[in-house]
């Protein structure tokens, strides 16, 4: 009998295709039969922040060539919709009376081909009335002037509602030796994916809407999709082609694309719409855009006791999931990695007249521990001390038992100091501090910064389990159904190898579907990385399932016991033990399991909760002190994601993560003008993290498991994001600390860093 | 306008409206669709490809100015069922996750190496600046590249 297949570095299913034709995004879609005729769908988007509309003439769109029809929310009778997040803020999915953003969707144009629609959509004009635009968050929770009028406040959700009482203040701190306040501005990023959005609609002849989309959750947008087109979920099929990256921002359904189904239906023809990158970057959520006001304080020794932050969240233009990050994601994350007895944690999440904010890879988690360990590190620069050493005193000692900390966060297991010690060792810290001294001591204009940052996560928050269906075929295959959705993280070959390793049937010989809500109806999608200890633990307890429901049948042919019943996983049959000659393959059992409904098991497998991966990070950096430039020269990650399945994908998963928190600390940045004009508005203008700004990645191995599901796994999907934003962020600061530079926001651009050092001086 | 273009080998010869870039041509009109569109500012390198041999954005070029060229898809890069070592290499090395950028990404890592036989790491990284991934953090993208060079 071979060994296990989990736990070995497997190449992925996947890759020929997307290798050698490419995937099929929805925009590849060029064959399927319910587009044949498809025309195009372009937005028109708003040009202004915030703004009384007066009028929409759309006459002159409507004679352009190839314009089928120029529709508007009064034309289409559109209702307001309540957000999810606070019902008393409601909107129209095509702006009608006021718009909120620049690139708010105003109206839509239907034409032949898509170059029509672009052109058609410069000539609707529109008559504004302009309001005053609260791009800032502090201006925006100061005035008068309301961004939902219904909601009596710009301020959307706080959490004194929630009855955590606000802040204290500074009394807070009385009994503190030392005390250091900041304040960080975590700021406002774009996802980027590679693929834009994209969807597609058609009615079918039995009356049923097709909706193909590129999503990180079809069965989420079922619901919303057949909502706005005012028809029974029955009558929807939501269906996800290859998705070209999420990163959180393609979970929900965007207004482009919930209506699509009623334009097909208006127009009477299948309809085809992909955004534009330039419409991307300002329509698709953007992350972060958070405001934090910290106090840390503690003893001379370097014991932190009192720790106390206010979030302010932007939620942009919308009370989309982006609002509910900060009270349901920050705060409970807030005390990090550390056992400090005191915290106060108040968010409160704003309005601004800017596009609506998401959840970005961490969603919540990076913020709180961007602000915990910025706020160590000062901590400790103040102290006069080594940031390891002060983290080192305050870290909570290893547990295998759920710990609680101070604000109510229960954690699963942790081991947070070894982490810390096994980073710092294959960083070689000491080796790194020795040369930032040379340095320093030759006045070089090339300082070395280090950084560090220990973090604890949340993953696998979102949803209690996951379904899953296995089936096997009467040629002996199997096919997979899963609730979760990948876009890039693998599944295909994870939930192949879960498969395989419980069944015997060979990785090749199974194929998984997903991200269609007829023949996968129950799923929560991709995120909050949660797919393998939900989804593939549910694909690994259903097959585990099946096998023993293929065993009594298996008894029945061969007139035995089912106790007495064996899989040989090598040759993929069933036999009484001590008799293999006589055995029953996986086609046998499911050609008799024919007149029966097929062999196949399905289930929903619950989980008793998050997992809380944990890990620390140790990025190395060189600034030019005459140009504040700033090379990320090295990078040691150590992430703990508990058992590992395929050490190959959490590999990539933490490379992938770690550039996207550097990008955040070093480069990236959504920026508007005072009159809430975008000006990152194109990869051009947005500093989109490239080769040649990253350093390779050291990835330590370190495996916790986690008593919470079968498989002993915990996500890893945005750990790297989570651990490498505030090392680099520190390491930056780190460089130039010696020249009396203590906090610099982030993105650290050659700016930023060169104007803190002239304040310094 | 006419175009004659040779696509992965094959003579092709349409009728395109002249401000058809060669991006759309290749996708569109011929239905290759492997070339993915990433950007619109020619930032991303998505859709990268070979017209006579040579790595090129094909969203900065005309259908019209390809006319007459040779062009090497994604699609055509594998010679009877075998992947092109290059291709080999994502594979093995886990260059690519979702997917979107990896036929640009793998189209402009030929072409470097090409120019550039045994780049060093840093050569591969300033090489491939143009080409924009959002998934792997370039760590495997720069390995493949790297083990691409080795296996020549």
């Amino acid at each position: 009998m071979g060994g296990s297949i989990l736990g070995n570095r497997v190449l992925r299913k996947e890759d020929p295709k997307f290798l050698t034709t490419g995937g099929v995004y929805v925009d590849d879609m060029l064959d399927e039969p319910l587009l044949v005729g498809a025309v195009h769908v372009t937005y028109v988007r708003s040009s202004v922040a915030h703004a009384i509309i007066n009028s929409i003439d759309t006459s002159d769109a409507a004679q352009m060539p190839g314009v089928i029809a120029v529709l508007t929310g009064a034309d289409l009778g559109l209702q307001p919709v309540p957000s999810s997040f606070n019902p008393m803020a409601t909107r129209t999915l095509l702006a009608m009376d006021k718009v909120r953003y620049v690139g708010e969707p105003v109206a839509a144009i239907v034409s032949e081909t898509r170059e029509q629609g672009e052109d058609a959509s410069e000539m609707v004009i529109v008559d504004y009335d302009f309001l005053e635009p609260l791009i800032d968050l502090e201006q925006s929770m100061a005035s008068s002037t309301l961004i939902y009028e219904s909601c009596g406040s710009n301020v959307v959700f706080d959490t004194t509602v929630l009855g955590i009482p606000e802040n204290t203040g500074d009394a807070y701190f009385a009994d503190c030796e030392v005390v250091v306040k900041g304040r960080y501005i975590n700021q406002r990023v774009a996802p980027c994916p590679l693929e834009v959005r994209g969807a597609a609609a058609a009615w079918g002849s039995d009356g049923r809407l097709v909706q193909w989309l590129s999503t990180q959750h079809a069965q989420g947008a079922h619901a919303p999709i057949a909502a706005t087109n005012g028809v029974d979920v029955s009558q929807v099929r939501v269906m996800t082609p290859d998705v070209g990256g999420g990163f959180g921002a393609k979970i929900g359904a965007y207004p482009e694309e919930l209506l699509l189904g009623v334009i097909a239906k208006r127009i009477g023809r299948p309809v085809r719409w992909r955004e534009t990158r330039s419409e991307s970057m300002v329509a698709l959520g953007h992350g972060r855009a958070q405001l934090q006001y910290v106090t840390i304080g503690g003893t001379k020794q370097g014991k932190v006791t009192h720790y106390q932050l206010h979030a302010i969240q932007d939620s942009g233009a919308w009370v989309d999931m982006g609002t509910i990050l900060a009270p349901f994601m920050t705060r409970p994350m807030s005390s990090g990695v550390y056992d400090i007895p005191n915290i106060e944690c108040r968010t409160t999440s704003v309005v601004t007249n800017t596009t609506p904010t998401v959840a970005y890879r961490g969603a919540g988690r990076p913020e709180a521990t961007a602000a915990i360990e910025r706020a160590m590190d000062m901590f400790a620069a103040e102290l006069g001390m080594d940031p390891a050493e002060v983290r080192r005193i305050n870290l909570i000692p290893k547990f295998l038992e759920p710990h609680t900390t101070v604000v109510g966060q229960t954690y699963d297991v942790g081991d947070y100091e070894e982490s810390l010690n096994k980073v710092l060792a294959a960083a070689d810290y000491k080796g790194w501090r020795a040369k930032q001294a040379e340095r320093r001591a030759s006045n070089s204009s090339k300082q070395i910064g280090i950084g560090i940052s220990v973090y604890v996560e949340i993953t696998g928050g979102v949803g209690n389990g996951e379904s899953a269906k296995v089936e096997v075929l009467e040629d002996g295959r199997a096919i997979v159904y899963t609730g979760t959705s990948p876009h890039g993280q693998g599944h295909d070959t994870s939930w192949s190898m879960l498969t395989s390793e419980q069944t015997g049937i060979p990785m090749d010989r199974i194929e998984l579907v997903w991200g269609d809500t007829d023949r996968v109806p129950i799923g929560t999608g991709t995120m909050g990385s949660r797919s393998l200890q939900q989804g593939g633990n549910a694909v690994f307890a259903v097959a585990g399932q099946l096998v023993d429901k293929a065993k009594s049948v298996a008894a029945r042919l061969l007139e035995a016991n089912e106790a007495d019943i064996v899989l040989d996983k090598d040759r993929g049959a069933f036999h009484v033990a001590g008799t293999p000659a006589v055995s029953k393959t996986w086609a046998d059992l499911a050609v008799a399991e024919k007149q029966s409904g097929g062999l196949v098991h399905s289930d929903v497998i619950g989980v008793a909760g998050a997992t809380f991966p944990f890990g620390a990070h140790v990025a190395i950096v060189e600034v030019d002190t005459e140009t504040g430039k700033v090379r990320h020269i090295a990078h040691t990650a150590c992430d703990d994601a508990g058992k590992v399945l395929n050490p190959m994908l959490l590999e990539g998963q933490i490379h992938g993560g770690v550039a996207q928190g550097a990008a955040q600390a070093l480069l990236e940045e959504v920026c508007y003008d005072p009159d809430g004009n975008p000006i990152t508005s194109n990869l051009a203008d947005y500093a989109f993290i490239s080769a040649a700004e990253l350093p390779s990645v050291t990835v330590v191995h370190m495996e916790t498991p986690t008593p919470i599901n079968l498989i002993g796994a915990k996500g890893i999907g945005e750990s790297g994001t989570i651990g490498a934003t505030p090392a680099l962020q520190s390491a930056v600061v780190d460089a130039v600390s010696h020249l009396g530079v203590r906090h610099i926001d982030m993105p650290t651009t050659a700016e930023r860093v060169w104007s803190a050092i002239q304040q310094a001086r | 306008m006419k175009v004659s273009i040779t696509v992965n080998g094959t003579a092709y010869e349409n009728d395109v409206e002249p401000r058809t870039l060669l991006v759309q041509y290749i996708r569109e009109t011929l239905g290759l669709t492997g070339t993915n569109i990433g950007c619109d500012t020619s930032s991303c390198g998505a859709c990268s490809l070979h017209v006579d041999g040579e790595s090129v954005k094909s969203c900065t070029m005309l259908a019209a100015q390809a006319d007459g060229c040779s062009v090497t898809t994604i699609e055509g890069l594998a010679q009877g069922g075998e992947m092109h070592p290059m291709q080999k290499a994502f594979m093995e090395n886990h260059g690519l996750q979702c997917g979107y950028c990896t036929p640009g990404m793998v189209m402009a890592s030929i072409s470097l190496l090409k120019e550039n036989p045994n780049p060093t790491e840093e050569e591969v990284r300033i090489g491939l600046e143009g080409n924009l991934c959002r998934c792997t953090g370039y760590h495997n993208i720069v390995k493949s590249v790297l083990a691409a060079a080795k296996a020549q």
